[in-house]
């Protein structure tokens, strides 16, 4: 059991002076899993996922990504990620393919895989016309799972996601997901950061933070059994509403 | 190699999606020459004079041609009293006005001494200065010919050469200046620019996130200015050699290498003030405020700093176009070697290194 835990961190903490932006966390995450970082804003999601990507020096705690510790071998884990950010993370004076060329580019892909791979995505989200199209005229919706497919462009064993579904409609969330289980299915761990409760159910499992500390972790069905409530929404208020801090 | 490839194909498709930028980068070089070179200059040609004579005979009638007849003046009004000079002046239609008393030929023959009054418009008074002095040395001029025929007791006869700049062309003046501007504005400005603009968007995340190497990341954002500026450092030098006659008295290989060293302080004070902050319109202003006007005011180019108060003066040293201007203005017009600009040179690559290192370190790797 032990052998698939792909990302691992104990006490991992994060200090902006004396503001304790991530608390002592402790938590595994398995291969091919679907993990949701829950919490409000401000509850420390965003900074606990800065820390995995190497984009956030801990303060204190271990914790370790594809088998690489963070300390020490960033440039190790960096090769075997993928990540979007809450900020749409494309190029938009690029066209759909020069992006695609770009990140394939920058992950040390070969021409030919970088042409297939762009192929597949094109089919994959259906841009046939769109492909030579400047990303910045791309609707919403379409920039979202394009940015997504960018993500895991090179294959990474483990994607983190921040927040990839803000702003975007009903329909197109629903599609974005069934995005995310095709990528897991395919093996890809899947770390994603969310407020959105209905996201949570489609979880393996999920954590639930507040004010920097994890309050809550396990499958959504047993959260909900254990907080005797009929949804993630309900499990979410019944916790976060012992936050004193917001953003 | 392959990263460093596709990261600097995707800065050249910036520049070349972004037009207008484009061709304001590259044509702003061509329209300051231009500019400089025909409608801004500090020359003095054709001013328009005003002529107050009050003897008009021979001696006066000449004199006054020949001032019209330089190409420094243009004899405008022929005045008939004093009180007319002011008026003229107030009209502003005259710079200069020559008054020449009564029985000018007379005194010059049998006195041997008759004199010639000027009066100039001193509003402005780097003007005056030159119109006057311009307006002597046609008088001394006028004088030395009427009198070689004759033989004074004592004359120390003045002789001046122009070294360097013998027909006192402005060009010579501001051509370094205009390079030491242009590569400012493109490459501090730019890099700034651009890579704020990154961390505005979001983007600069994601290429940290990636296997990318921080400094590779910023080296290539380097690269497509550097070659702007090569384009930009040579149509400077095209046009004025060729259109406005500045010759490269110098080595034009050195004169290209110092740009070059210019061009990378440049790049890495933008670097610098990239790392200062995190917004697009405060990169630009401080890039503005803190190098263009400097620039412009204490590299010597426009106001000579010899003439500036002790702390200007002493300011000056820290501002890195001083140092090129003076080493463009040695190389390309005195023809100096690199032992003549071995120290402003070394100035150079110790801000280099300065400005360099503390880029670098200030280059936050993880961001917060």
């Amino acid at each position: 059991m032990s052998n698939d835990i792909i990302i691992s961190a104990t006490k991992l903490t994060k200090r902006f002076g004396h503001f304790t932006a991530v608390d002592e966390i402790t938590f595994d995450v398995h291969k091919g899993e679907i993990f949701g970082f829950l919490g409000a804003n401000g509850a420390g999601k965003t900074t606990a996922m800065r820390m995995l990507c190497g984009l956030s020096m801990p303060t204190s705690g271990k914790a370790s990504v594809a088998g690489f510790d963070v300390y020490k071998h960033n440039e190790d884990i960096k090769k075997n990620i993928g990540y979007m950010s809450q900020k749409f993370s494309l190029y938009e004076d690029l066209t759909v393919r020069e992006n695609m060329q770009l990140y394939g580019g920058i992950y040390g892909k070969s021409k030919a895989f970088i042409k297939d791979k762009t192929q597949e995505i094109v089919d994959q989200l259906h841009l046939g016309n769109e492909a030579d199209k400047l990303v910045k005229s791309l609707p919403l919706g379409w920039k979202q799972k394009l940015a997504f497919s960018v993500a895991i462009f090179h294959e990474p064993g483990i994607v983190f996601l921040d927040e990839p579904t803000g702003g975007v409609d009903p329909v197109t969330r629903r599609e974005f997901w069934n995005m995310i289980y095709e990528a897991a299915d395919k093996g890809i761990t899947v770390f994603v950061t969310t407020h959105y409760m209905d996201e949570a159910e489609y979880c393996s499992r999920v954590s639930i933070m507040v004010d920097g500390k994890i309050e809550a972790m396990d499958t959504p069905a047993e959260l909900r059994k254990r907080y005797n409530a009929p949804s993630m929404d309900e499990v979410f208020l019944k916790l976060a509403r012992k936050a004193t801090r917001s953003e | 190699m392959k990263q460093f490839f596709s990261f600097v194909t995707k800065e050249f498709l910036h520049i070349w999606r972004d037009k207008r930028t484009m061709f304001i980068l590259l044509g702003m070089p061509v329209f300051q020459i231009i500019i400089f070179g025909f409608a801004l200059t500090n020359e003095v040609k054709n001013s328009k004079i005003a002529v107050l004579d009050q003897s008009k005979d021979a001696a006066s009638v000449s004199l006054i041609q020949e001032l019209d007849a330089s190409r420094y003046f243009d004899v405008q009004q022929n005045l008939t009293s004093y009180k007319e000079i002011e008026t003229a002046f107030r009209k502003g239609k005259i710079k200069l006005a020559v008054v020449l008393p009564n029985q000018f030929d007379e005194d010059l023959q049998h006195i041997n001494k008759a004199s010639v009054q000027l009066i100039a418009d001193a509003s402005d008074p780097n003007v005056a200065s030159t119109l006057t002095n311009y307006a002597t040395a046609v008088i001394m001029d006028f004088q030395n010919r009427i009198t070689s025929n004759k033989k004074l007791p004592y004359s120390i006869n003045v002789e001046t050469r122009m070294l360097y700049n013998p027909q006192l062309k402005g060009a010579y003046n501001f051509v370094p200046g205009v390079m030491a501007m242009v590569l400012l504005l493109v490459c501090t400005m730019m890099t700034a620019i651009t890579i704020v603009r990154e961390k505005e968007m979001g983007t600069m995340e994601v290429m940290l996130v990636s296997p990318m190497k921080p400094q590779m990341v910023v080296f290539s954002k380097a690269v497509p200015y550097l070659m702007l500026s090569a384009v930009n450092i040579a149509s400077i030098l095209l046009l004025s050699v060729f259109v406005l006659e500045v010759p490269i008295n110098g080595s034009l290989t050195l004169l290209v290498a110092e740009s070059l060293l210019f061009t990378l302080v440049a790049l890495s004070l933008g670097l610098l003030i990239s790392t200062i902050t995190d917004s697009q319109q405060a990169a630009m202003f401080i890039a503005l405020v803190g190098m263009f006007l400097p620039t412009v005011m204490l590299s010597g180019f426009m106001f000579p700093i010899e003439n500036m108060p002790l702390p200007l003066r002493t300011f000056s040293n820290i501002v890195p176009a001083k140092w090129y201007y003076i080493i463009v203005r040695s190389v390309m017009i005195k023809g100096l070697g690199i032992m003549g600009v071995w120290k402003e040179t070394l100035v150079l690559v110790g801000m280099l290194l300065f400005f360099l290192t503390v880029a670098v370190k200030r280059f936050k790797i993880r961001l917060q």
